[in-house]
Parts: structure tokens; sequence; C-alpha cells
């Protein structure tokens, strides 16, 4: 099959950006959408052309680099999946695919489809993280956690921290993000010595690192590859409330 | 006053506090209906419904200064954050399918708002201010089906019945998504809570429509 695709390039953090057509010829169906990216860029080095830039690593839908805005889409129109998951089967023949990178104020572009996402580490640093000592691996059945607890704080933990949730938001809100990292913790007892701090710390380090406020669109769940849903973000809130409240 | 501080520059605080307004003034919605269908009861029974209100004119008062601190905290807090949403985001996508992830008035209610505003606007300047000046009169009824700024009036009734759809639509996003802002969210209450936000989106938008619909077009005359 063949499609063309409408890329958006862009050199550095400081330059404008355009979007770029390429045709690009025998792509199989059974290709991933990055291997179909990787024969166009070892096109464009044959042509003495600059390859584009895209953020990839496990390609197996687990770490959470990669990440494009697919035909209007976070990680294309397929749902629970990240992009090096998505196939080229999912597209027709002949269709113009446009290409973009995520699009918020927190998330600068540094190069073509890659963008900045240290504001996510410095939400983590916030309050992400246990600082008790939590001992060697205990044994399964001996961990004093009701399995209802277990299962939700398991379902916030999948959360690979791509960033699908502020590049689909209306606002770009991270509240998705960061309702996962805090929902994790609050649910664990190694999480309570630090709930309070944790759910007050990281709203304010997602503020201030110009995230939008959440409107409640339910978007975020939709594109999310691990399809974390948003009742998290009434965890989110209930921790935050309450911690503002009780100090 | 620090926690407070803490509470109300927050995103999720502003939000708490936009939540627990328009809960309120959801809360005088019920009211306000109650009073409105008493039209049906005929104008004797409603001019003397208003004419009962006068007499305890302190405490209409009140709840009026009441009701406009909220609409105001509600109003503020909304253009606030949707400043704040606009600036967090960069480059608009060339392409965006949001239609395919959320629902049209969950991504609107600035709009479906800002149209309500108009309406509510144009409420207070019409039928309120007429119920103050011609108090004396005593026809409240007549002010209601009126032609003047009354149910009588097309592009009024046209406006009515916009206002009111909208509304239905702004409280079916806004009356569940306040639970939410509030952290009120468990699998055993959201059956409770769908329920009573239906009677807030359906119920009483669909009551203030019927007065809309029956006084401007089926009892104009």
């Amino acid at each position: 099959m063949k499609v063309i695709l409408k890329v958006w390039r862009q050199n550095n953090a400081e330059s404008q950006g355009a979007f770029e057509t390429y045709p690009v010829e025998n792509v199989s169906g059974d290709m991933s959408f990055f291997e179909m990216m990787d024969m166009l860029n070892d096109q464009l080095v044959l042509d003495g052309k600059t390859p584009i830039a895209f953020d990839h690593d496990c390609r197996e839908g687990i770490c959470g680099t990669c990440g494009l805005f697919i035909n209007g889409r976070a990680h294309g129109k397929i749902r629970a999946i990240t992009t090096c998951q998505l196939h080229m089967r999912s597209f027709e023949d002949g269709e113009t695919i446009v290409v973009e990178p995520w699009r918020a104020k927190a998330f600068p572009v540094i190069k073509d489809l890659i963008v900045e996402r240290t504001s996510f580490d410095r939400i983590m640093q916030a309050g992400g993280y246990v600082s008790i000592k939590t001992g060697g691996t205990p044994d399964a059945n001996a961990i004093p956690i009701a399995k209802r607890n277990a299962d939700e704080s398991m379902d916030a933990a999948s959360c690979i921290g791509c960033a699908a949730c502020v590049a689909t938001c209306k606002n770009s809100s991270a509240m998705l993000f960061v309702a996962a990292k805090v929902s994790q913790l609050s649910l664990l007892p190694q999480g309570q010595p630090e709930r309070v701090e944790r759910a007050i710390n990281m709203i304010a380090a997602m503020d201030e690192e110009g995230f939008g406020n959440c409107t409640n669109t339910g978007a975020c769940e939709i594109e999310c590859p691990k399809e974390i849903s948003i009742s998290h973000i009434g965890r989110l809130n209930r921790e935050f409330l309450k911690a503002s409240l009780k100090g | 006053m620090s926690w407070y501080s803490t509470l109300i520059k927050s995103s999720v605080g502003k939000k708490a506090v936009m939540a627990l307004s328009g809960l309120f003034l959801c809360a005088y919605l019920v009211i306000h209906l109650i009073g409105n269908l008493m039209l049906f009861a005929g104008p004797e029974i409603f001019n003397s419904y208003v004419e009962a209100l006068s007499s305890v004119k302190p405490l209409v008062r009140a709840i009026e200064v009441i009701l406009a601190g909220l609409f105001l905290t509600h109003i503020l807090l909304s253009v606030k954050l949707t400043r704040d949403n606009s600036t967090s985001s960069s480059i608009k996508y060339d392409t965006n399918k949001a239609g395919e992830n959320s629902g049209f008035f969950s991504r609107n209610m600035g709009l479906s708002g800002s149209i309500l505003f108009i309406f509510l606007v144009t409420h207070l300047s019409t039928i309120w201010t007429q119920f103050q000046t011609q108090h004396e009169a005593g026809n409240f009824y007549s002010i209601i089906v009126g032609k003047t700024v009354g149910l009588g009036n097309p592009y009024i009734t046209t406006l009515y019945c916009i206002a009111m759809v909208l509304l239905g639509f702004h409280l079916r996003h806004g009356f569940q998504s306040a639970f939410q802002s509030f952290g009120i969210r468990y699998n055993k209450y959201s059956g409770l809570i769908e329920g009573i936000a239906v009677f807030f989106w359906l119920i009483i938008p669909a009551g203030f429509l019927s007065i809309a619909l029956y006084f401007g077009i089926i009892g104009a005359g």
C-alpha cells in the first residue's frame, strides 16, 4: 500500500515549524507505524535529507517513550495502544496521515515530533515516591492489602507517563497522570506517611509547570493506552481537598 | 489562613469552589421552578404567591444578594480557569478529532455558560426589573404573559427556549462534574448521583421549557 505522510518538521525549540508532505510507497499492512517511519527515514537519508526525529524506545507499549498525534487522535485511532503498537493495516491505501507532536505549553517541541517532557519528572520529584524502607519482596499472600485496593492501585500503577492524556486534553491538563501517581500510592500502606504532602505538592508542581485545569471531558481516559479511569481523578481531588482542609 | 490560600490558589481548589457555587445555583433552580409552575394555576394564585413573597422582602433581598454572590463566584472563576487553560495550550493541532473522545457540550461549557449569561442579564433587566418597578399594579401574571417583556413576545420566548435547552446540556455535564471536583466518585453512589443529575439536567429545564412553550405558543391567546 501507499500512504502520504503530512509530518510536522521543526529544527529546534526556537525555530518555527511547518508541515512537510512525504509519499511512502511499498508499505505492508503488517508493518508497525514506526517501521514505516524507519523506512521513510532511510529514504530521506539516502536522498541526503534530515530524517524525521521521533521518540521511541521499547516498541512494545510498555516504556511510555513514544507518543504521536496521528490523524487527530493521541496514539492514533485504535484504543488502548501506544503509537508503537499501531500498525499500518489501520490505514487505507492512499490515505493522507497527519502526524503531529504532543501540543502543550508544558511540552515544548525540541525537534520535529519530539517534545520535552521533563515537566512530568518535576511533578514526580514533588511527591511521586515513598521515603520509608519497604524491605525485601514479601510473600505475595502475606501482604496485608485488600484485593480491591491492590487491584485499583495496580490499575493506577500501569500509567507509563506517555502523556497522551495531556496531549488530547483541550486544556492540556495533566490531571490523569498526577491522579494515577497519587492514587497508586494512596491505596497502599507504603504510601501513607507522605500522603498529605504528596497530594498538595504534586498538584502545586502540576500547576507550576503550566498544565491546564481538568474540565472532566473524559477524553484522557479514552486515549490512555493503559485505559486508566478518570475515577482516579476523583480520588486525586478527594486526596487534595482532604489534605488541604486537614493539613 | 494558609490552608485557605493553598486551596484557592490551586487548580483543584478553584474547581471545588466553582462546583459548590454551581450546586447552590442548581438548588435555587428548584425553588424558582416551583414558583414559576404556579403560573399554570392562573393569574390569581400566581399574583398572590408573588404578593406573599413581597411580605418577606428582607428574606427575598438576602437571597438575592447570596444569589448574586454565587453567580459572580461561578462566572469569575470560570473566566479565570478558562484563561489559565488557554495559556496552557501551545499551537493548536492541525487535525483534532476531539468529537471521537468527548462530548461537544462537555468541551464547550464556556459557550453554553456565556449564552446562559446573556439570558440571565436579559431576564434580570426585563422580568425582574418590571417586578420591582410595577409592584404597585400587582398584576405580575400579565407581565409574564405580556408582549412587552413576557412570553407574549416571540423573541423573548425564543431566547428563553434556547437558554433552557442549553441549561440542560450545561447541567448534564456540570452537575456530575461537580461531584468529581469534590472527589465524590464512588461506584456505590454513582447510580444515585446519576439519578439526581437527570432530575437537574432534564426535569428542571423541561419544567421551565414547558412554561415557555405553554404561555409563549399554545396559551398565547
